[in-house]
């Protein structure tokens, strides 16, 4: 969007949802539905005192990676924090829907979703949470279609709360070191269980529980990039062709990496602990590595898997 | 029989008072107290050592402790009164006299302990201007310092920190003073000598290392658009319209921007080389990502950074640096450079008037001058000439002159509104009715009017140099203060006639695409990209972590 | 919450043929504008929705000072306000302008 650089340049912890998809797609083939002109926004948010976003924060629509057909929704992490409410979700659901329907005809064999979430408004909390299990129903339908369902995780909200759950129900997930996966936020954990269980303001302590290294490493995610979008580009033109159909094997096999996962870590305290058992050089310094010097690490094998 | 020796005689008197208490040069920490009552008299000018940096912050504790039928009425003569020990002095009544530089976090409490005439006040001073008065009416009679390290016979390593204390040293050791360190270790031998043990009297084994605040850490995350609007046409407008390659740069967001800018904006501009090599300026972090790229020849520091010492280790091609490697910061010498060598300051401020004179002084606060005042004024002294130097002094000059000298270009960049919607843009500044209030005979100003060349707001660049007579100015002031009340009362034809002129430059006049104000832009989006860019050296401290 | 809409007339239709664009956020101290091609040539017009009441004097200071700057003839600014400062709202307008000139 700026004349200095070219979209696919941009930091993606930086860029807004359209400037991520800009950047994300080939150039010029991103087609929006339901657009902002369309005005589909909150109707709940005005009785709060708050502004509404004139596409609910979320930007749908088809476009073209590497000339395939796409489906791709993002969700604009600063609106609100990225969080869902009933238009974002139901756009959501409907472009899901969408995917699953024309699988079998001819249409998109693959949605892009770029989660920035810290999961259902507030003030939408029931509506929100019906929309994140429609959500959920919905990826799983298109996968079973088989649709590949990519999610791309790196901007400044991650991706919490029902976000968290949703990108982990995705074929395949891509992230940043900005990004954070986890179900409650550290916010949440520390008004509920306390400062000693969990300090959210220790940044440090945070990226190491939830951040995209540490999910890389344990498998909570399957490609590490490095910020730019057009590294997400790459990582998601990988992905889109090879990801695995959603099967009763698959599950079962999840549920015994697992059960695997929680026997070896179950009683590690810190990230460092699971890092150093599973054999790293260096746990300490996982932070300081540059994104080259970690995406150069020999990944433990619990880190690459086809059970998701 | 006159005597030409009392000095001499009285320093030799403190010296066996305290003889007991000591080891060589040595005295131990639990003894600290007894050492200050030894050698500290009623009514001494005494420097506790600390700046908007480094605090001698355990003397500053032991000292609020003394017994005050010993030790009382002090005047104290020092940059920075910063911690709480220090306001304890005068509470206390171990104080009485105060002449300072900075206070930054304790300007409130000041404010209240003058208003209750806790505090004596002398006046409240630039760094040089304080230096200055310490070789002419404010020599200390004890001087307290901070330093890394001592060897036994009193050799000093103050390290990348050594700041105000070769001055304060000069000062008191050469008239008969008596100086007294606090070390974070007592060593065999210092990496460096940067205070000769020869003017050193006592050293203090400190119980914790002395306390450093990280002042110049700008968030890139922080920075906002319109800081990036005002970075480009400062950019844009004044660094490559002057050429000006010698300047400093005050510690505000807008400034931070700048640099940020630098290896993009600037480097798409071909400005590399050509402006902004040579600097007078704090080890910002910010300043990495242009170091990086080549943009930077030399900078002279007055203070260090935290987290930045490494760095500027492995840089000694850019700063000054020691054959022990570590930086060598000087205040004096770096504040002379500011003043005499420097053809740019640049820097923020809370609020302007409609003359252009400026001052971060809020309701109930005296945060005092520091630098800025000389970084920011036209040196009358200065005689050699620089191309930016004579094309500011033509500016300001009606026509050609065999004698027309030249200006240094003072800028003061600043968005129209504060936090809050509080307008920085006033009839009247609050400094006025800070005076009042306290009784100053001078009201605090940080930058003059007169010594202002440039104003740089989201608006625009208002050149007051070119402006001539005070109604043009305070229409060129209007001209850029946007919506505040101040903007609004312009003479809109007045202000048109300025922008034909040249006077005042609006974004679109300097040719720049508003679609580039953006935080793209920036070459570090994060604290996290500093790092990256220093290859790991930079180490910020934990609170500006957020991985 | 408080709607504010001012009309103005523009010395010139802005250039290009995009139809729509869209910048900023509707996010504290910041703003969303969507920018349509839905005006007459000569003509504009600014419609707000804002979080923050009690400003509109200064919005529609800024919004007549946008039209005689920016000249945005034919077009209309939707914006949802955050709490921007009028910088910030002039910064976006400005922006929406130069997307609809440079945008295809």
């Amino acid at each position: 969007m700026t004349g200095l650089l070219p979209a696919h340049e941009q930091d993606w912890y930086e860029a807004s949802a359209r400037e991520r998809i800009a950047g994300l797609l080939d150039p010029g083939s991103f087609v929006e539905v339901l657009g902002p002109e369309q005005r589909a926004m909150s109707p709940h948010l005005a009785q709060f005192d708050l502004t509404g976003a004139f596409d609910d924060g979320l930007v749908v629509g088809r476009g073209l990676l590497d000339g395939k057909a796409v489906l791709i929704a993002a969700q604009e992490g600063r609106f609100l924090g990225g969080a869902f409410g009933e238009v974002h979700g139901a756009k959501l659901v409907g472009l899901l829907r969408a995917a699953r329907d024309g699988a079998k005809e001819g249409g998109p064999q693959s949605v892009l979703l770029l989660l920035d979430t810290g999961g259902v408004r507030l003030q939408e909390a029931n509506v929100g949470e019906l929309a994140i299990s429609e959500i959920i129903r919905a990826i799983v339908e298109a996968r079973i279609a088989g649709i590949a369902v990519i999610a791309l995780v790196g901007g400044r909200s991650g991706a919490f709360g029902g976000g968290g759950i949703v990108t982990a129900c995705c074929s395949r997930i891509v992230v940043s070191e900005h990004a954070r996966i986890s179900v409650s936020g550290p916010e949440v954990i520390e008004t509920n269980k306390g400062v000693e269980e969990f300090d959210s303001k220790d940044r440090a302590l945070v990226w190491r529980v939830t951040g995209g290294r540490t999910r890389r490493l344990t498998g909570g995610a399957d490609r590490y990039v490095k910020g730019r979008v057009q590294d997400f580009r790459d990582a998601a033109i990988a992905l889109v062709e090879k990801a695995p159909p959603l099967t009763i094997a698959t599950l079962q096999a999840e549920q015994r990496r697992l059960a695997e996962r929680l026997r070896l870590y179950g009683d590690a305290k810190d990230a460092p602990e699971i890092w150093e058992k599973a054999g790293l050089s260096d746990p300490t310094h996982m932070a300081d590595l540059t994104d080259d010097q970690f995406l150069a690490l020999p990944m433990p094998k619990e880190a690459d898997h086809d059970a998701r | 029989m006159a005597t030409w020796h009392k000095q001499r005689d009285e320093r030799q008197r403190r010296l066996e008072a305290a003889g007991r208490l000591a080891t060589g040069k040595i005295v131990h920490a639990g003894d600290t107290k007894s050492l200050f009552e030894a050698v500290i008299r009623p009514g001494d000018r005494v420097c506790l050592e600390g700046d908007n940096q480094k605090q001698a912050d355990f003397f500053a504790e032991v000292l609020a402790g003394v017994d005050k039928s010993i030790v009382h009425d002090l005047h104290i003569v020092q940059s920075g009164i910063v911690l709480q020990a220090h306001l304890d002095l005068f509470e206390r009544g171990i104080a009485r006299k105060l002449d300072f530089s900075y206070s930054g976090p304790q300007g409130a409490a000041i404010a209240r302990a003058l208003s209750a005439g806790k505090i004596e006040l002398g006046a409240i001073h630039t760094y040089i201007e304080l230096y200055a008065r310490y070789f002419m009416d404010l020599t200390p009679n004890v001087a307290l310092l901070a330093a890394v390290c001592a060897d036994r016979d009193g050799n000093l390593y103050t390290g990348p920190n050594t700041e105000d204390t070769p001055t304060i040293v000069e000062a008191t050791a050469f008239k008969s003073g008596i100086v007294i360190a606090q070390v974070n270790k007592i060593v065999d031998k210092v990496p460096r000598v940067d205070i000769p043990g020869d003017r050193v009297d006592f050293v203090v084994e400190a119980d914790r290392p002395f306390y450093v605040e990280p002042l110049f850490t700008r968030d890139p995350a922080n920075v906002t658009e319109g800081q990036i609007l005002m970075a480009m046409m400062a950019i844009k407008g004044i660094y490559a319209e002057y050429g000006v390659k010698r300047l400093n740069h005050g510690i505000g967001f807008p400034t931070a921007a700048i640099e940020l800018l630098l290896p993009t904006y600037g480097e798409r501009l071909g400005l590399k080389g050509k402006i902004a090599t040579t600097w007078a300026l704090n080890p910002h972090p910010t300043l990495i990502p242009a170091i990086e790229s080549g943009w930077v020849e030399q900078i002279h520091c007055f203070g260090s950074e935290v987290g930045m010492d490494d760095y500027m280790a492995a840089r000694s091609d850019v700063y000054f640096t020691g054959h022990d490697g570590s930086l060598r910061s000087n205040r004096m010498m770096c504040q002379n450079a500011g003043l005499y060598a420097c053809d740019m300051f640049i820097g923020s401020t809370l609020q302007i008037d409609l003359a252009g004179n400026s001052s971060t002084v809020t309701p109930g606060r005296i945060a005092g001058f520091g630098g800025a005042p000389n970084m920011g004024a036209d040196s009358h002294g200065r005689r050699h000439p620089t191309d930016p130097w004579l094309k500011a002094g033509r500016e300001a000059s009606d026509g050609p002159a065999a004698l027309t000298r030249g200006r240094k270009l003072v800028v003061q960049v600043l968005e129209t509104f504060g936090e809050k919607m509080v307008p920085n843009f006033v009839e009247k500044l609050d400094s006025l009715e800070l005076a009042e209030k306290l009784n100053l005979e001078l009201a605090p100003v940080m930058i003059y009017g007169d010594d202002v060349t440039h104003i740089v707001t989201e608006e625009g660049i208002a050149n007051l140099l070119l402006c001539r007579g005070p109604a043009e100015r305070e229409q060129a002031i209007r001209g850029v203060a946007g919506f505040t009340d101040v903007g609004r009362g312009r003479d809109r034809a007045a202000v048109e006639a300025l922008r034909q002129r040249g006077i005042i430059r609006r974004p679109e006049d300097l040719g720049i695409e508003i679609l580039d104000a953006n935080r793209q832009l920036l070459a570090a989006h994060s604290i996290e990209d500093l790092v990256t860019w220093s290859g790991g050296l930079y180490r910020p401290p934990s609170k500006f972590r957020n991985w | 919450m408080e709607k504010i809409e001012v009309r103005g007339t523009a010395k010139r239709r802005v250039p290009g043929t995009s139809l729509r664009a869209i910048t900023g956020v509707s996010a504290s101290g910041n703003l969303e504008v969507l920018v349509e091609r839905v005006m007459p040539d000569r003509e504009c017009m600014v419609e707000v929705t804002t979080a923050v009441a009690g400003f509109g004097d200064i919005w529609r200071a800024v919004i007549e000072e946008f039209f005689e700057r920016g000249a945005p003839g034919g077009l209309r600014f939707s914006i949802n306000d955050g709490g921007a400062r009028p910088d910030t709202v002039t910064l976006r307008l400005m922006q929406g302008v130069r997307l609809m000139e440079t945008t295809k």
